[in-house]
């Protein structure tokens, strides 16, 4: 009887609409950062000056680009644009719209903002400067900086989503650069120096793989220690061995540069994306890859369970643990292929510590991207064009001081991980060794 | 009857195998095999990179004589120059001081690393893993210096003003992750890994200003300390008073984690938030005063920098890599102060005798940290140096007994 009873209630309870809770943080921070923009770059501009910017298009047609804009319109320009987009954050939160023609509108306002924000500060930077600013040298040159920062983040990726924290990141590329460097030395060719940084990669990855997975270990201890073993074995080889024979090991190799013969010729894009080291190229393949298998394949599926759910993935027959170390060695190598970006992509003979904790930016990088492929990959660029900013500023001879501008990204990510961009999910059970 | 009997425990053997038993499944005896195993690695790298090694090598076969010989040699000197150099000077025992000046340049240089070493140990008694205590030394060697260079002030009031801001600069930066993990919830690896990295850029910006550049100089280099803001030295040692203060940290954060209600809740917090939480214990604010303490000891590890030897600059390199070579330490003393304290003095003496070693031998200092890493990863992996050395495994034996007893007790059941 009761339980008739109850029934049409439920029902007319689950007819009520359940509304999502808003988060005002998104239009609070572009409304800020707007205001910034107006006071700081628009209002501080003297009237009458110009920024130059040059583009190297990379096409014979067209060639070089000129710009001289004035500096108070162009960034009036740009501040308004700014202002717009935060209009529509603010209707899309009160609205509680999400998508907009199936894409969704936090991340493309973010996106926009974000290079209207950063391209409004260049102007301001370069404003009554005699010298232009070179916007196609400023991109290839970030792009080529984030690439120890990518392989770093997609060997984060593949270990923690396996469930195995990888903090050893900076080892493997340093293990990667100097192997790299030693063999490519050695036999005065860089491609056996391509061929032995995942190598080297891969031992620290096993090593990590063997006292995290098998000993239980806490993989972060793991992490850390291994790195300073890495710093330490490769310092000291570099102080005994290769200082001692610099006939051979001074000598550095240089992987080449291709221009892809069509694709170089896109304006602007073609220069930055396609007339690049040969490791780039790797790279691009590295990060399709692993996004399409990590999250369509069987081999994904299984990778991610061992790191979500360990036991319901034992329960179906996946052996927990090898997959675990199988893929961990996995990682090594793809950062250790990294590692060859510092000594065989730069042409430099390896140097003490020149990894420089680049493998910890990495791991940011790949937080900041929310263990995925894709989004480590924006979030290393903006590591990498971080970096450069400040070369390409130089040159300009624009006094910020740099060391902020170093710092930028640092503070991005932790703004990041302290939940104002938004909340990301590690693996449910990453770090947990699995005694099954 | 008899049945009965067999209920019993396995009767041990004898006293002494019984002793040998707990010996060799103790941690201590964990420790020295660790260290073992390192110095044998360390003796491998050290003869490999040797000339004379290398060449012996080649005719190994027919004159094996040479190459132990050179192998006894090279790794022998390295060796002897390390011992030396972290503990006592065989060769030059002309007077008592000289004799234990390596001695004293050993406890110097492991202020720091205890410091920075009970900071990131109290860290991972709460559960969280500070990686920055690198970080927090330059805040607080900035806050110090600056202190310590524009002020004018009786020596006893600004030394002790000094060493408060030391603390203070170094809290503040360990605050920051505490704050941010307590109320956002946010991952405190990263964030006081992103941390050290402002940390070095904010002093790098600081250098570059007026109030914090030495007159008359190009460099990026502070104005020296004044003479006031120093250590007393003790006997006309190396020793000064960083390292009593130090001894009393580590004395202090004994009393709190062992003592304290905060200690108890850190504790707590530590083994399982979850049941801190459900026993009423506010795991938040936990995080946050450990983070406080611990940066502010963090902090006080750069005071030894500064504050040791007379007329020291405020420096980019002023951390040297006290923070991370604290994880080390905090990790080979089981985050324990007493542990920290001896950890501290063994990696301390590592660097007083790798400068030695390298200035005399010709060994590179960078093999210390082949061996500290290698000590830290076996020390955290006992069953891999059972392993080596065959040592049995207390787990196992345990897990044996409990099946004698099972099997013992079924038997007995089955004879009722």
């Amino acid at each position: 009887m009761s339980l008739m009873n109850t029934q049409p209630d439920l029902d007319h309870e689950l007819e009520h609409e359940v509304l999502r809770p808003r988060s005002w943080k998104m239009p609070v921070a572009l409304t800020i950062f707007t205001l910034v923009a107006l006071a700081g770059f628009c209002l501080t501009v003297d009237s009458g000056v110009e920024s130059k910017v040059a583009i190297v298009t990379g096409n014979s047609l067209i060639g070089t680009i000129n710009l001289v804009l004035p500096s108070f319109s162009a960034l009036l320009v740009f501040t308004v644009a700014m202002a717009a987009l935060a209009g529509i954050s603010w209707w899309a939160t009160a609205t509680r719209t999400v998508k907009i023609g199936g894409v969704r509108i936090g991340s493309w306002v973010g996106i926009l903002f974000g290079t209207f924000f950063v391209s409004a500060f260049l102007l301001w930077a370069v404003a009554g400067r005699g010298v232009a600013l070179q916007f196609t040298s400023l991109l290839s040159g970030a792009l080529f900086l984030s690439i120890p920062l990518i392989f770093g983040a997609m060997a984060g990726t593949v270990c923690e989503r396996v469930g195995v924290i990888n903090v050893s990141i900076e080892g493997q590329l340093l293990a990667g650069a100097f192997l790299a460097a030693v063999l490519g030395a050695i036999t005065q060719n860089p491609w056996i120096g391509l061929l032995a940084a995942p190598i080297a990669g891969a031992l620290i990855g096993l090593l990590l793989a063997l006292f995290a997975v098998r000993y239980w270990v806490d993989h972060i201890i793991v992490g850390v220690v291994l790195n300073v073993l890495v710093g330490g074995l490769t310092s000291y080889l570099f102080s005994t061995v290769l200082t001692r024979n610099p006939d051979v090991f001074a000598m550095s190799v240089k992987l080449p540069i291709w221009k892809i013969p069509i694709l170089s010729e896109i304006p602007v894009l073609g220069p930055v994306l396609f007339a690049q080291s040969v490791l780039v190229y790797i790279m691009y393949l590295a990060v399709i890859i692993l996004q399409i298998m990590l999250f369509k394949s069987k081999w994904g599926l299984r990778l991610r369970s061992c790191g979500e759910h360990p036991r319901a993935a034992d329960t179906v027959g996946i052996k927990v643990n090898r997959t675990r170390v199988v893929n961990t060695i996995l990682g090594g190598a793809i950062a250790g292929l990294g590692g060859a970006y510092f000594t065989l992509a730069n042409g430099l003979a390896f140097g003490k510590h020149m990894s420089g904790g680049r493998g910890y930016i990495a791991l940011a990088a790949m937080i900041l991207g929310g263990w995925k492929p894709k989004g480590a990959l924006v979030a290393a660029l903006l590591f990498g064009f971080a970096d450069n900013l400040q070369n390409s500023l130089g040159v300009v001879g624009v006094e910020v001081p740099s060391q902020f501008m170093l710092m930028a990204p640092y503070l991005v990510t932790i703004f990041a991980v302290a939940g104002l961009v938004g909340r990301v999910h590690p693996p449910a059970m990453e770090g947990k060794p699995y005694k099954g | 009857m008899s049945d009965l009997n067999e209920v019993q425990p396995v009767q041990p053997v004898s006293r002494w195998s019984d002793a040998f038993k707990k010996m060799a499944t103790s941690q201590v005896l964990t420790s020295i095999l660790a260290i073992v195993v390192a110095l044998v690695l360390g003796a491998i790298l050290i003869a490999a990179a040797d000339g004379d090694v290398q060449r012996s090598w080649g005719y190994l076969f027919s004159r094996p004589g040479d190459f132990f010989s050179a192998l006894g040699g090279s790794v022998g000197s390295a060796y002897s120059a390390l011992f030396q150099g972290a503990v006592f000077n065989i060769s030059s025992s002309y007077t008592v001081g000289q004799f234990f000046a390596p001695l004293t340049k050993t406890i110097a240089y492991s202020v720091p690393l205890i410091f920075a070493g009970l900071a990131l140990g109290m860290g991972f008694r709460a559960g969280l893993f500070n990686i920055g205590a690198q970080g927090q030394i330059i805040l607080g060697a900035t806050l110090c210096g600056y202190l310590g260079f524009t002020l004018n002030l009786p020596a006893g009031i600004h030394l002790v003003i000094c060493l408060l801001g030391a603390f203070i600069g170094g809290a503040l930066w360990g605050f920051i992750p505490g704050i941010l993990k307590a109320k956002t919830g946010a991952n405190e690896v990263i964030v006081t890994i992103m941390l050290n990295s402002i940390a070095i850029f904010l002093l790098g910006w600081l250098l570059t200003l007026q109030a914090f550049r030495s007159p008359g100089s190009n460099m990026p280099v502070s104005p020296r300390m004044a003479p006031t803001a120093q250590f007393p030295h003790f006997f006309g040692t190396t020793i000064d008073l960083g390292f009593v203060l130090a001894i009393l940290a580590a004395i202090l954060v004994w009393w709190i984690m062992e003592r304290s209600t905060l200690g108890f809740r850190i504790r707590a917090v530590g083994e399982n938030p979850d049941a801190a939480r459900t026993a009423g214990m506010n795991v938040s604010m936990s995080y946050v005063w450990v983070m406080i303490i611990a940066g502010g000891l963090a902090g006080l590890a750069a005071t030894s920098q500064l504050l040791s030897s007379p007329a020291q600059q405020l420096n980019i390199d002023i951390a040297s890599t006290f923070g991370f070579d604290a994880i080390t330490v905090a990790l080979l003393g089981r985050s324990k102060p007493l542990g920290t304290v001896l950890a501290g003095l063994l990696f301390g003496g590592l660097r007083a005798g790798g400068y030695l070693m390298q200035s005399s031998t010709g060994t590179p200092i960078d093999i210390i940290l082949v061996l500290q890493s290698v000590i830290v990863l076996l020390i955290a992996a006992p069953p891999l140096v059972r392993a080596i050395f065959r040592l049995p495994d207390p787990e196992r034996e345990r897990k044996a007994e409990a099946r004698a007893h099972a099997r013992a007790a079924k038997k007995e059941v089955a004879a009722s």
